[in-house]
């Protein structure tokens, strides 16, 4: 018999039951709640009389609609104001603990899970937020759900699933200078596609994988769900436990001893099968640049605006010219020509300590070119942007021309007041280039932070390698 | 939850591959604390002319006569026929809770992302997975066709067109029960309550750490 996968081991650690058509229902260690996809659960909960089975399991914090400008005077839209009013007194009426908008733990949810040991390996964690795969970084395994589901497991602690099938995506070699987990990702999808995943438990492997800080492994997972998969994940290693070691809410004494022998069997067995195995070599992957509406429209910085023309099929030939028309791009354009009017540092992707260090240690010194009307870096946490002041971050974004901004999921969806206008044109680190994703009308290009800082100095979109 | 069991209904095609959750409904009208009233902004970027917010009233917006859904020959269409990876993106709900307010009641397509797919069965939304040359013809025959209608069995898992032809699809056994009889999910699962509670009872010995809480 063949050694088990990853998957199958923290899927099998949270059977409560199986059904007879293989239908499993599995317990949910860590629930994670914003304000976005929670009130129509919590209302759903209380017309059926019922309570949360364990808040104690359950934490909240308001990202999407929060402002990344000065809070003192609250939420100035009513209707975003109202959400996360509505969050704060659900959280306040169940007992569910929630690091409100003045709270210096308030951020990104995927930021403050991990960064307050609240994401712990061998966890199931959900969200009602499809970008949950960032947990898998740690192990765990985790997924985003609907609001039903959500307030399914706020109801009983579980959730009906079937097994996914299990692929591999093993990078092997070594990252070039420049090279980071966001063009590993953006790499990955140009290979299998925004539907590649679907219906799969990705794991990432390989030595390229296991060199990548808890940061990289994060927004390798969180970009799992572009490729279609709902889960993303990497084994426990040293880098993990060290990660994980006197977080707020990590395990300690003698509970941290038996969890650690835990959770370093949490690696797929050497004689593991996957349903699918794709292979990169690390030494090959450029810094990328998305062109298109989908995050599968990508190529390298040295790349060109492709020809729908040369489009493999009919139905990507008129994808690819509908999202040509939409970006305003000319086939055959090198994307090192492509001025931008925007840029945007930040979002679940991209906005821990270290993407600010690589953004940084490119703007350093330099100024943001004026054709770029704003670029702006907005940390995941309160306590992202304590710890980036402490290194002086602020100061070299500021000294270039950047804003620096209040923690939130801010330009990435564009919920507050943070977006483009029609027919802007942004280099951005968030994770989704769809039509309208940052604002109607606007032109998002998914980029490394190294990139984006780039790009901000630059005016146009340039090699990162060689600037 | 409403029931499915039969449908013929009137087919609208929208001719696009990854339509993502964010353009089925935009990030503005997500800031609505309640379930019901997202229909008239379902694709709101695409079928207006002016850009929407919540509370405005659609009536007194400029439609897009380019856009399919304002064609007046899909005018009441109840069968969404869609391309490759529909439903892509974010887990937002309010994206089947706008199809489903609209009108929508099942959607054929050759492939759905996994957490849409997932939410249409919560929403009494039939999601229906046909080869990706039979959903070529589909488009085919219902824009050759005025009044173009399919007619869905989920009890036998068939949709029939309207020159006789039987399409088999899959559905999960267990979504397939819950969706003909219209049963809500946490019912069923607080039926297993007992085994809930002993899963529970044993991962506090192995796992104490993870009943330590968020509440230290």
């Amino acid at each position: 018999m063949s050694g088990q996968t990853l998957f199958k081991k923290l899927w099998d650690a949270h059977v409560v039951h199986v059904e007879p058509d293989g239908t499993t229902l599995l317990y949910i260690d860590r629930h994670l709640v914003h304000e976005v996809t929670s009130p129509q659960a919590f209302e759903g909960l209380k017309l059926a009389g019922r309570r949360p089975r364990r808040a104690d399991a359950a934490i909240a914090v308001p990202d999407h609609n929060v402002p990344t400008t000065d809070r003192s005077q609250g939420i100035a839209d009513p209707v975003s104001r109202l959400q996360v009013e509505t969050l704060d007194a659900n959280c306040a009426e169940y007992g569910i603990t929630e690091f409100r908008m003045d709270d210096v733990r308030q951020g990104i949810v995927h930021v403050i899970g991990p960064e307050e040991g609240l994401t712990l390996p061998g966890m199931t964690v959900v969200c009602g937020d499809s970008h949950t795969s960032t947990h898998g970084a740690f192990g765990a395994l985790s997924f985003g759900i609907g609001t039903s589901e959500v307030e399914h497991v706020l109801a009983t602690q579980c959730l009906w699933q079937k097994p996914s099938r299990t692929m591999l995506v093993k990078v092997e070699g070594t990252l070039g200078r420049g090279v980071t987990a966001k063009d590993i990702a953006l790499a990955i999808i140009g290979e299998i596609g925004t539907a590649g995943g679907t219906g799969y438990a990705i794991e990432f492997g390989g030595a390229a994988i296991r060199t990548l800080s808890m940061e990289g492994r994060m927004t390798l997972c969180n970009m799992a769900i572009e490729a279609g998969a709902r889960a993303g994940m990497v084994a426990v290693d040293q880098t993990t436990i060290d990660y994980v070691k006197g977080r707020p809410y990590a395990p300690r004494g003698a509970a941290w001893e038996q969890a650690v022998t835990w959770w370093n069997t949490l690696h797929s067995d050497a004689d593991a099968t996957f349903d699918r195995v794709v292979e990169l070599d690390a030494a090959k992957i450029e810094p990328q640049v998305t062109w298109g509406t989908s995050p599968e429209m990508v190529t390298t910085i040295n790349g060109r605006v492709p020809n729908p023309a040369d489009a493999p099929s009919e139905v990507k030939r008129q994808d690819w010219t509908r999202a040509l028309e939409y970006m305003g791009l000319a086939a055959g354009t090198p994307l090192a020509e492509v001025a931008v009017e925007k840029v945007f540092i930040g979002s679940c992707t991209n906005s821990r300590i270290e993407d600010l260090r690589e953004a940084a240690s490119v703007a350093r010194g330099r100024k943001v070119a004026p054709n770029v009307k704003l670029a702006m870096v907005v940390p995941g946490s309160g306590l992202v942007k304590q710890q980036a002041e402490a290194e002086g971050l602020d100061r070299i974004f500021i000294e270039a021309g950047f804003e620096w901004r209040e923690p939130g999921c801010s330009m990435c969806l564009a919920m507050n007041a943070d977006r483009l206008e029609p027919g802007e044109r942004c280099a951005s680190t968030s994770n989704r280039n769809f039509e309208g994703r940052q604002g109607q009308g606007g032109r998002t290009h998914l980029v490394s932070p190294a990139m984006a800082a780039a790009a901000a100095c630059a005016g146009h979109f340039v090699d990162v390698r060689h600037f | 939850m409403r029931a499915f069991t039969i449908l013929d209904g009137l087919v609208v095609p929208l001719d696009r591959a990854n339509v993502d959750t964010d353009a089925i409904i935009p990030k503005q009208f997500l800031k609505s604390i309640k379930r019901a009233g997202f229909g008239p902004n379902l694709f709101d970027e695409w079928r207006y002319l002016d850009h929407g917010e919540p509370g405005m009233d659609s009536a007194t917006r400029k439609p897009n006569p380019a856009f399919v859904l304002n064609f007046p020959r899909y005018a009441g269409a109840s069968v969404l026929l869609a391309r490759d990876n529909f439903g892509c993106g974010s887990s937002r709900e309010h994206a089947p809770w706008a199809l489903e307010d609209y009108g929508i009641c099942a959607i054929i397509a050759p492939s759905f992302a996994d957490i849409f797919y997932n939410n249409c069965f919560k929403n009494g939304i039939l999601p229906i997975v046909l080869d990706a040359t039979v959903v070529d013809r589909l488009f085919r025959e219902c824009e050759t066709s005025a009044g173009y209608r399919l007619k869905v069995d989920l009890g036998g898992q068939t949709v029939t067109t309207p020159g006789g032809e039987v399409l088999a699809f899959e559905v999960d056994p267990g979504r397939k029960h819950r969706l003909l009889n219209g049963l809500d999910d946490i019912g069923l699962t607080l039926l297993q309550s007992d085994k809930i509670k002993a899963y529970e009872e044993r991962r506090r010995v192995e796992a104490p750490w993870l009943f330590s809480g968020s509440q230290q």
